[in-house]
């Protein structure tokens, strides 16, 4: 019994880090990196720290680590809203970058949720055509 | 027993390893403390000291007659935006704080008795006593209203002439103008509708209650955000710094990153009423040493038209370096070469990336007769604690706002941690 209570935490632990482990391939990387470096870079830094009081950190917020959805819509319609982002405000515009492919979104998304200590399952060219056929 | 043994042992080394961080920690405070010239490099016969360490999201600043300070925040701390600071033991350390003003915001400044402060869209001031003093900390008058507040750009920089008017930066909300903002290849709108209301200096009385836009001139045109401005006193003239233009390489025909990161400069302006600057159809490229069509009104980085008659710069600076603070020195504490002349508080860039980042320190441009009499030069450097700036957020303080002390002494402010800089001359 006593077994059993110490392993529960241990598995659980266990799945949290094999969830954590999402692997990504070389490729996906290098071509979000590309995009990332042309229509990013300038804003959010080498580092995704962003520029305190004017463009958004991508580092660990829910906006980047949550719903893919809502991140894809960030993409095509960009954004210009006073929302706190980890208790900051943020004042520049981001344009919409509705310009770029399926292929570069999935990309650049999946590059930025697995770079500047971020994990997160990627982002496919499907996610992008389905929330891009639902966005006006 | 050998577990009780082991446990001890276990215990007895936390409590050693602890004990060891601990004293160290302490060393490394009173190291801090000791940090020469609160990390300041500074040219030789002056000295520098943080005289208060962390106040908040610290912007402009201003002294009063009797050495205290006031300090206006970006984001309230404890609920208040405007920090009464005051050395009252004289040991160059803060120990009488006082707070008020339940706005953010970026200018402050004091002129004939009065404090005057600004949120983002309105203006308000103070009644002082004597002794500068704020008597009704909570109830100002609200001297201009509805002013623009963009978000981009909407910080309102204030400062007063001797007639009794009021000049405030109205900041665009845009970086140029363009029929998407900041969307690589968009087009600039044509005329800017921008420049109606915003994207230029605004002349006020200073006495007269609610005033808006129909109660005031626009004074200056042309500039796409302006945070340091002062009134020179010495020859009665308006004097402004513009935060030049960003993203040149939204344009890739005609600009890479690394043309965005050196060529559109911040300028420095004297302006007489009317003038235009040029923003958003022209910008100021370092390289060529003259004002150039943008590429969002169909510039190539070398078609000059529309730019001919426009406003020079009588000094441009480095680009994207954000000159966040102007401030014209009349005290008599540093060398003669400093007297009339300006002192400009730079921010730090963001749009050099990759690129490594520019400013972060104080520069000041010698005058002679209300004119610039040699080159520009940096006076107060490190504020950043790093090396070399790569990114915004490597920066542990960047200089926003200046002041100058009774003695003459110059403050400058930080908006990273909110540290508060005095700098002083000693003559060996």
């Amino acid at each position: 019994m006593k077994k059993i209570v110490f392993l529960t935490p241990v598995c659980v632990i266990m799945l949290m880090a094999f969830n954590n482990s999402v692997h990504i391939d070389k490729a996906t990387m290098d071509r979000g990196k590309k995009v990332y470096i042309q229509y990013c870079l300038a804003c959010h830094q080498v580092d995704g720290s962003g520029v305190p009081g004017l463009n958004p950190p991508l580092e660990k917020t829910a906006q980047v680590l949550g719903s893919k959805t809502k991140l894809i819509r960030i993409i095509l319609k960009g954004m210009n809203t006073h929302e706190e982002i980890d208790g900051e405000t943020y004042s520049n515009i981001m344009a919409p970058h509705d310009h770029l492919t399926d292929n570069q979104i999935a990309d650049v998304l999946t590059y930025v949720r697995n770079s500047f200590g971020n994990k997160s399952i990627a982002v496919t060219p499907g996610d992008v055509k389905y929330v891009r056929a639902r966005t006006k | 027993m050998r577990k009780y043994f082991f446990g001890s042992i276990l215990f007895m080394s936390v409590w050693i390893i602890n004990s060891v961080n601990n004293l160290l920690n302490f060393q490394a405070k009173k190291n801090v403390e000791k940090i020469e010239n609160a990390g300041l490099k500074l040219p030789a016969g002056f000295s520098a000291s943080a005289i208060l360490d962390s106040i908040g999201k610290a912007r402009h600043i201003v002294v009063t007659k009797n050495g205290a300070l006031y300090v206006k925040l970006s984001k309230l701390v404890n609920g208040k935006g405007i920090f009464r600071i005051k050395d009252t033991g004289g040991d160059g350390k803060i120990d009488n704080i006082k707070s008020f003003g339940n706005y953010i915001g970026t200018g402050i400044i004091i002129k004939d008795g009065f404090l005057y402060a600004s949120s983002n869209d309105e203006i308000f001031r103070y009644k002082l006593d004597k002794n500068e003093e704020v008597i009704n900390p909570d109830s100002p008058e609200k001297i201009v209203g509805g002013l623009i507040n963009g978000r981009q750009h909407n910080t309102k920089s204030l400062a007063l002439d001797d007639k009794g008017n009021i000049y405030v930066n109205i900041g665009s909300p845009s970086n140029s103008c363009q029929e998407i903002d900041r969307g690589a290849g968009s087009k600039g709108k044509d005329p800017c509708p921008i420049l109606d209301s915003a994207g230029g200096i605004w002349q006020f009385r200073a006495d007269k209650l609610d005033q808006t836009y129909k109660d005031g001139v626009r004074y200056a045109t042309g500039l796409r955000n302006v945070m340091g401005l002062d009134w020179n006193y010495q020859i009665n003239e308006l004097f402004v710094i513009q935060h030049g233009r960003d993203q040149l390489d939204m344009f890739p025909e005609y600009f890479n990153a690394k043309q965005n990161a050196d060529i559109p400069a911040e300028e420095m302006f004297m302006i007489k009423k009317g003038a235009n600057c040029g923003w958003p159809y022209c910008y100021f490229d370092v390289q060529q040493n003259k004002k150039v069509l943008a590429p969002e009104y169909g510039g190539d980085g070398k078609k000059t038209t529309r730019c001919e008659g426009v406003e020079q710069p009588i000094v441009a600076f480095p680009a994207h370096a954000a000159p966040n603070a102007l401030l014209f020195y009349t005290g008599s504490m540093f060398p003669d070469k400093y007297k009339n002349g300006a002192f400009v508080a730079f921010h730090g860039s963001w749009n050099r990336s990759p690129e490594k980042q520019e400013g972060y320190y104080v520069a000041f441009v010698p005058f002679k007769d209300g004119k610039p009499n040699g080159p520009w030069e940096i006076f107060a450097d490190g504020f950043a604690g790093v090396e070399t700036v790569m990114s915004p957020k490597q920066a542990q303080h960047r200089p926003c706002g200046l002041a100058q002390g009774p003695d003459g002494a110059l403050y400058v402010s930080d908006d990273v941690k909110g540290t508060i800089y005095k700098i002083i001359y000693k003559n060996n």
